[in-house]
């Protein structure tokens, strides 16, 4: 490619606190509008702002699980603008002393995309717009978001994508928020220049509206082929906010920024200066769990698992911790993971269920029926089905398997059965003695038929061939 | 002096009087005086009657404190809930909030009866009460006279005798300026020792409500009722629950009064020598006077001017007519709404403000400016805790003169702006002060003199002021009493 992008991420994430930043209102997504309101976040004459001390507890663990500095010493600024949506006509944010500071997240590659800074501030209102006329809404102001600001590190499209996904990832993992691109409750505002490896930097734009990961690379494919475009005809990028509208994958100019903003920070005077003491910070890292590019790697090395299966496991903190608590109960790991996800994935059709990884069976349940499994007593197969009778029903193990069922084949009945197969399947036999070995499979099935299962194939093979080379 | 609130305490405790009774004659008072002097801007009898009511019923069990059944004012820039609170602006015509202030809420809850809201400076931006826009209040004193600023309505309304005390606020002297004026005692507490919830921000790191009462005493027992940390502002703190109104006796011996001779450049001479009669008095029971000096007192009032409306530019963002307040008709767009509704509500003094605020604030100038502003403020900070480890209270005057004629205001912003002069540095430090009537003029105006003191110690400045008030008599200064 003849340009080079230069691409940087600022991310703001709504935090997953009970109440709003600074009063006590819910920060529940929906509900009626201004329905979740006070004095304090309608900015309401005299009312002051009082800061909400977890959420730098939460900063701070999201800062620490993305390798930042934290500064023990903070305090909040005032960002001066006006617009409807902003009922103080400044935002409480933090200017000069953020909460987190210099920071990374390591790509697959071994690329490390840099974070300048994770600084808390508040939500603003959301402007309805009905039957011609535009409404307010403030249950969403004054809810509290971490703003993650990456280097311009980013070269492609995909590695910003990748980036917003392991953020994404890592801050659901530790629990500071449920990162819904498409709630809002995680947006990432781009920004993209190109320029020619080996001359200045160009004129950059910062899209917004991106609601999905894989728009961030459509989104960015766009822009970048606009710049290009635009420097090829001879014409000068401006300096704009752009808008990405995933229906016709194009962007358009939202704002254009003819000077630089001035939002006249300055220190908060209702908020006095915060210190948050280094053996916090120290605490709430050693509540920061296994992130997930640990857990995938661990999966894979030490549980031995496919890449295939750790990719479907990995990304849902939920299932992971349900999945670990399965097999500290004894279950193994190769026949717990297929089970869970040939016999509960089945029934999850979205993401979010994943997500949310809602079921009633006890972990200690299901690693008694893989157990089964893994002691060959019943089939791989029969275990999803009566898994599936357990999530539906409720009921336990037993309720499903009796003693016969968990009877195993004895050698002589494999034998039989062997023979059996054989005389049953002269063309396999045949295919077999012709080199075609995967033709066994056909005589497998008869064994399973009979066995509902619980045939060893091994043992059966090693019988099968000892017959057929007689 | 009366100490008015414990003699109507004492009457309303006794059963002599109830308070529905006490609360008809300031009404009767109120109707028939506020016309001349313009202290209320909203009054609100029939909830003064329900609070009566109510404060007698307290009074009946046995539950009211020192307050209990006493009517009161509140600037109108302290929030109360379902009574209009303007600011005395336009930009706020007809605003009622849904909640009270912390402060109005503690006074209620000792039985407090709230008459209405008083009259001040827009914003309380100003030294006069003049940019109200419900017209000025008068000086109770000598009516051709302005009442000072920005608690002029409370000031008037004590002073005139239609309200036994009020509340005001105080951000560079709005307190204890009109308090001089009109010849009372006006209380700036400690930055922090009263809480600024409801108060609706002038110079957020300023601001502080106060009371404005008839004698020292009753400040103090004012003070008590409404002091306090209050999880609702992070700016407040705790103090100590000692009834400061209990501890104060009036006795100075070895108490050490510093005299900074900056606090007296550019003082009339007659309110020097007032001052330095009161000096004497100090001596003579026993005070020991110390001179001191503080040459950073000479930047307070840029200092003051840049912060205060660098906040004040923050502050008065909100009112765009989106949510509250007034709303200019016949705008075409949103921005068009908010520029119209933002021009025709604010008053010239306001604009003013806002504008230096918003310059000094700008990128560029802002380490020109508001960070100088913050660096000096520090070292004036500084220059206060050394002289406190000198002596105990400073003495000075509280504005540099007497009642400026009515109209005198518009003709020289800038004097006005120099008049803060003395009130000021206790706000950039946040220190208490008290303004205590200290004699006449040859015009007959009262003159006020400033006792200062210690961060959070109220005890040892309302003591101070204790001393003077008790052993001198300024007749003059009775308020009209109707019981």
């Amino acid at each position: 490619m003849e340009y080079e992008m230069i691409c940087g991420i600022e991310t703001h994430i709504e935090l997953a606190t009970k109440t709003k930043i600074f009063c006590g209102c819910t920060t529940a997504f929906g509900g009626a509008p201004n329905t979740h309101c006070c004095p304090v976040c309608t900015g309401q004459p005299g009312a002051l702002p009082v800061l909400n001390k977890s959420v730098a507890e939460f900063a701070v663990r999201a800062g620490r699980a993305v390798n930042c500095r934290i500064n023990n010493n903070s305090h909040m600024d005032r960002k001066n603008y006006c617009y409807p949506d902003l009922p103080k006509a400044y935002q409480i944010s933090q200017f000069d002393e953020p909460v987190c500071e210099n920071g990374y997240i390591e790509l697959e590659s071994g690329k490390k995309i840099g974070i300048t800074r994770i600084h808390i501030e508040e939500d603003a209102g959301k402007l309805v717009h009905e039957n011609g006329q535009t409404y307010i809404d403030y249950n969403r102001g004054g809810v509290p978001l971490i703003e993650i600001v990456s280097e311009p590190d980013i070269r492609t499209a995909e590695e910003a994508r990748e980036y917003a996904e392991k953020l994404q990832l890592i801050m659901r993992y530790v629990g500071v928020s449920d990162c819904k691109m498409q709630e809002g409750s995680m947006r990432c505002d781009v920004n993209i220049s190109i320029h020619k490896p080996g001359t200045e930097f160009g004129t950059r734009t910062e899209l917004k509206n991106i609601n999905s990961l894989s728009n961030i690379v459509k989104a960015i494919e766009a822009e970048v082929e606009r710049q290009t475009d635009c420097l090829e005809s001879g014409e000068v990028i401006v300096q704009a906010t752009m808008r990405y509208d995933a229906d016709s994958d194009s962007v358009s100019v939202m704002r254009v920024k003819e000077n630089s903003d001035d939002y006249r920070y300055f220190p908060e005077p209702d908020i006095v200066r915060f210190f948050i003491p280094p053996e916090e910070v120290m605490r709430i890292e050693e509540e920061i769990p296994e992130l997930p590019s640990e857990k995938k790697k661990r999966y894979l090395n030490e549980l031995m698992l496919s890449a295939e299966v750790v990719n479907q496991l990995y990304k849902y903190k939920r299932v992971t911790d349900y999945f670990e608590e399965v097999l500290s109960k004894g279950a193994g790991a190769k026949n717990a993971s297929n089970l869970l996800i040939r016999g509960i994935y089945t029934r999850m059709n979205t993401e979010e269920e994943k997500e949310i990884f809602d079921i009633s069976l006890p972990a200690e349940e299901m690693s008694k029926l893989t157990r089964l499994v893994d002691d060959k007593k019943i089939s791989f197969n029969m275990a999803v089905g009566v898994l599936s009778d357990m999530l539906s029903t409720g009921k336990p193990v037993e309720a499903f398997i009796s003693e016969k069922d968990t009877e195993g084949v004895s050698d002589d009945e494999l034998v039989k059965l062997c023979e059996e197969a054989i005389a049953a399947n002269p063309k396999a036999v045949s295919d077999i003695k012709n080199g075609k070995e995967k033709a066994i499979n056909v005589m497998f099935g008869y064994i399973m038929k009979a066995t509902k299962g619980k045939g060893d194939t091994k043992k059966a093979s090693k019988i099968i061939m000892s017959i057929i080379n007689k | 002096m009366t100490e008015l609130l414990t003699k109507l305490s004492v009457l309303l405790h006794s059963g002599e009087i109830s308070s529905l009774e006490l609360t008809e004659k300031y009404i009767a008072e109120t109707e028939k005086k506020n016309p001349v002097y313009n202290a209320y801007v909203h009054t609100c009898f029939e909830k003064a009657r329900a609070d009566a009511k109510r404060a007698d019923e307290m009074l009946r069990k046995g539950l009211g404190g020192s307050l209990c059944g006493i009517p009161m004012a509140i600037k109108d820039n302290i929030c109360t809930d379902g009574i209009e609170t303007t600011c005395c602006s336009k930009i706020l015509e007809g605003y009622k909030p849904y909640y009270n202030a912390t402060v109005v809420e503690k006074l209620y809850n000792e039985g407090a009866v709230m008459l209405g809201k008083t009259n001040m400076d827009e914003f309380a931006m100003g030294s006069t009460s003049e940019s109200s826009c419900y017209g000025a209040p008068l000086n109770p004193r000598n009516t051709s006279y302005v009442t000072g600023g920005s608690s002029g309505g409370s000031a008037a309304a004590v002073g005139a005798g239609i309200a036994p005390y009020a509340l005001g606020s105080d951000t560079g002297g709005s307190i204890r300026q009109p308090a001089s004026f009109c010849g009372i005692v006006g209380l700036k507490p400690t930055y922090g020792a009263v809480s600024r919830y409801g108060l609706i921000a002038y110079g957020s790191s300023l601001d502080q409500i106060g009371p404005l009462t008839a004698s020292v005493k009753d400040a103090a027992i004012v003070y008590d009722a409404i002091k306090g940390h209050d999880k609702r502002d992070m700016t407040s703190r705790q103090v100590s629950d000692e009834p400061v109104e209990k501890s104060i006796d009036g006795n100075v011996k070895g108490l050490k009064i510093g005299i900074a001779k900056e606090y007296f450049e550019g003082i009339d001479s007659e309110i020097k020598s007032l001052i330095y009669n009161a000096v004497d008095y100090y001596s003579a029971n026993g005070a020991e006077i110390i001179d001191v000096s503080i040459p950073a007192l000479k930047d307070s009032l840029p200092v003051y001017y840049i912060i205060a409306c660098a906040e004040a530019s923050s502050n008065l963002g909100r009112y765009d007519g989106i949510r509250y307040g007034f709303r200019a008709k016949g705008y075409t767009s949103v921005d068009d709404m908010v520029y119209k509704t933002r021009s025709e509500g604010f008053g010239r003094e306001v604009k003013k403000r806002i504008m230096l605020g918003t310059y000094v604030l700008s990128s560029g100038y802002y380490d020109a400016y508001y960070k100088k502003a913050c660096i000096i403020r520090n070292e004036i900070k500084k220059s206060f805790a050394e002289v406190f480890e000198k002596c105990d209270v400073i003495l000075a005057p509280t504005a540099p003169n007497t009642a400026f004629p009515s109209g005198l205001a518009k003709q020289s912003p800038l004097e006005m702006y120099l008049s803060d002069i003395a009130t000021v540095p206790v706000n950039i430090a946040g220190l208490p002060a008290v303004s205590i009537p200290v004699g006449t003029d040859k015009k007959g105006l009262p003159a006020g003199m400033q006792i200062i003191g210690n961060a959070f110690d109220e005890k040892t400045v309302l003591n101070a002021a204790y001393a003077f008030e008790r052993g001198n008599n300024f007749s003059e200064f009775d308020i009209p009493e109707i019981v």
